[in-house]
């Protein structure tokens, strides 16, 4: 028994090299009126740096390719010549628009590799902030989404309430982006001054701004026109490509990580799985919607439940000694020293975390051999691979709805090429 | 590589980390690392333990990696299995019993094959392709066998531990009549 069954086009997939189509690039089949053309890597909706081979006969995709490794720049490579410490200022790059889940998921794996234990606010801290990029994330989808297919005004709007939330991610990691707040141990810092208030804030005002989107998009008839029916895939076939997040949710397959196999405090937050129902890309959009409205739930409940504590493991062998401790004690500023410079030391064994990103499954397999830097660090993207959905996707359908269906994918090109 | 088994012995002080010979499941050596269930088959038998996998109902491959032990002397391996230079990563997933399980397989140096597993599972297509290009792990019968992360005609596979970080200037392909 095999997956390739639930296939309903095993020849989706355009099976030709980057040289072949360059060569075949729009000269047309006098027999069939086919033709391939090449979209990207630079046109605008392709969200970055992705290319599209696409084979077209008028205005039909019939078979398509993507190809990427535009933005590869070796970071499972690079994570090797870095310390466990250091890892997620690596990791942090690799998805832009959720750098949060990355380093989550990093360090999960590196703390069950040293199996430790997590004090109760450092593990609520990580899911308020990694809601609140879910959220942010996932207005920047319906910001590159409207853009993509002409609601240009939601692209400002979307960009607008996403500020938002990195203003106040600025102020508690000191970065918009790449924050390597979550690290192995805790979070870098604890909550700023006056967070509650600032949460509120956020709170208060985006519930009327998602109305807002609602009577932008969702119930535009332009917009209904324009994404339902386009792209459908079905759960059988999102499984067997190894799709995951809004995209095998969209079918109906309610397989959310975050209830399926709880991670941080996730079993003791009340909160709903967002599903779709035919699996097109308004289903994608409308998940990717209402799961901004979940998160706001979730971080309700962080508000009110958020334990007093340390935001750090207490254990010296892994956590620097407090700042005020450094001018006190000469072995104080040694351990500092050591830990920044050495980095400490993880037991051999080999681990795989995933955790639910903005995108789907986002996993780390982390090898140790027993010192401070990783044998082997590698990143499960769900951009990555998402994006084999694409041409399963686009088949049968017009070249215009070709942009609609990139953009309901929201690959983040960083975590697709690493 | 005798000598690293038995040092291995010694540094393994992690009890939940079975490394014993004693379970199998469908003839694959059966171990246990962090409490994560890990299955040892041979780079023959791996293909059907896939398959077998697939009918009991690991329907998604989640994730498929290579991994360079070089100078690895700690691995954490069962003494039955034999360690050779790669390993084939293979993340499983059972989304209807909510489960997972992971395959390694040991890729020899000289002779890097192994059947693909993307005839069973398609999503495993993109992720052998990367492993090609890392490792130079060759995947037989791969539908589409091209380059995807490194620029055609990349010479080297970059994560083997003996392709220096900065090692050669970045290739850049030549563009021709331009």
């Amino acid at each position: 028994m095999t997956t390739l069954d639930h296939l309903r086009n095993r020849d989706a997939v355009l099976r030709m090299s980057e040289l072949e189509a360059e060569q075949r690039a729009a000269v047309v089949d006098p027999d069939d009126e086919r033709m391939i053309i090449n979209m990207g890597p630079q046109h605008p909706s392709t969200h970055g740096v992705l290319r599209v081979t696409m084979e077209l006969q008028g205005e039909t995709v019939l078979r398509s390719k993507p190809i990427i490794g535009y933005l590869h720049t070796g970071m499972e490579k690079t994570a090797e010549d870095l310390t466990f410490l250091q890892g997620p200022t690596n990791v942090t790059r690799m998805d832009y628009a959720a750098p949060l889940f990355t380093e989550l998921t990093f360090s999960l794996a590196v703390e069950a590799l040293l199996e430790i234990e997590l004090p109760e606010r450092a593990t609520w801290i990580r899911m308020l902030m990694c809601e609140l990029n879910r959220m942010s994330s996932h207005l920047l989808f319906l910001a590159t989404n409207g853009m993509d297919l002409g609601a240009v005004g939601m692209m400002i709007y979307g960009w607008r309430e996403r500020e938002e939330i990195l203003r106040f991610f600025e102020k508690v990691t000191g970065l918009r982006m790449n924050h390597n707040y979550i690290r192995p141990g805790g979070v870098a810092a604890d909550l700023s001054d006056g967070w509650r208030e600032d949460i509120q804030d956020i709170l208060n005002v985006l519930p009327k701004r998602l109305e807002q989107f609602d009577v932008l998009m969702t119930g535009q008839p332009i917009w209904r026109e324009r994404t339902q029916g386009i792209g459908v895939i079905t759960t059988d076939e999102a499984l067997a490509l190894g799709a995951t997040g809004p995209i095998l949710r969209s079918t109906g397959y309610a397989w959310d990580l975050r209830r399926a196999m709880p991670y941080l405090a996730y079993d003791e937050v009340d909160f709903d799985i967002v599903v779709g129902t035919y699996g097109d890309t308004f289903d994608r959009y409308a998940i990717r919607l209402n799961e901004i409205r979940e998160s706001m739930r979730i971080v309700e409940q962080c508000l009110e439940r958020m334990p007093e504590g340390p935001y750090r493991v207490q254990d010296r062998k892994v956590t620097p000694p407090p700042r005020a401790r450094i001018d006190e004690s000469m072995e104080a500023l040694i351990h500092h020293f050591k830990i920044f410079t050495e980095g400490f030391k993880v037991p051999p064994g080999e681990v795989y975390t995933a955790v639910e990103s903005p995108r789907g499954e986002l996993g780390c397999y982390l090898v140790s051999d027993g010192g401070p830097k990783p044998q082997r660090m590698h990143i499960r993207a769900p951009s990555f691979a998402n994006l084999q959905t694409l041409p399963h996707m686009m088949h049968g359908g017009f070249l215009a709805d070709a942009i609609a269906v990139i953009s309901s994918i929201d690959p983040i090109m960083g975590e697709v090429d690493r | 590589m005798s000598e690293s088994r038995s040092s291995l012995d010694e540094t393994t002080e992690h009890h939940e980390d079975r490394a014993d010979d004693s379970e199998r499941l469908h003839g694959a050596l059966l171990t246990s690392s962090r409490g994560q269930i890990v299955l040892h088959p041979s780079s023959e038998s791996y293909h059907g333990l896939i398959e077998l996998l697939m009918g009991e109902g690991y329907n998604v491959c989640v994730d498929l990696c290579g991994a360079d032990h070089l100078g690895n002397e700690t691995r954490v391996l069962p003494s039955a299995i034999e360690p050779e230079r790669f390993e084939l990563v293979v993340n499983l997933l059972d989304v209807s019993a909510r489960r997972r399980i992971r395959i390694r397989v040991q890729i020899s140096e000289t002779n890097p094959f192994v059947a693909t597993i993307s005839d069973i599972h398609p999503g495993a297509e993109a992720m052998e392709r990367e492993t090609n290009d890392m490792f130079g792990v060759c995947f037989e019968g791969h539908p589409d066998p091209t380059p995807i992360l490194l620029p055609d005609g990349w010479e080297g596979h970059p994560l083997r531990k003996d392709f220096a970080m900065g090692r050669i200037p970045v290739q850049f392909k030549a563009v021709e009549g331009r």
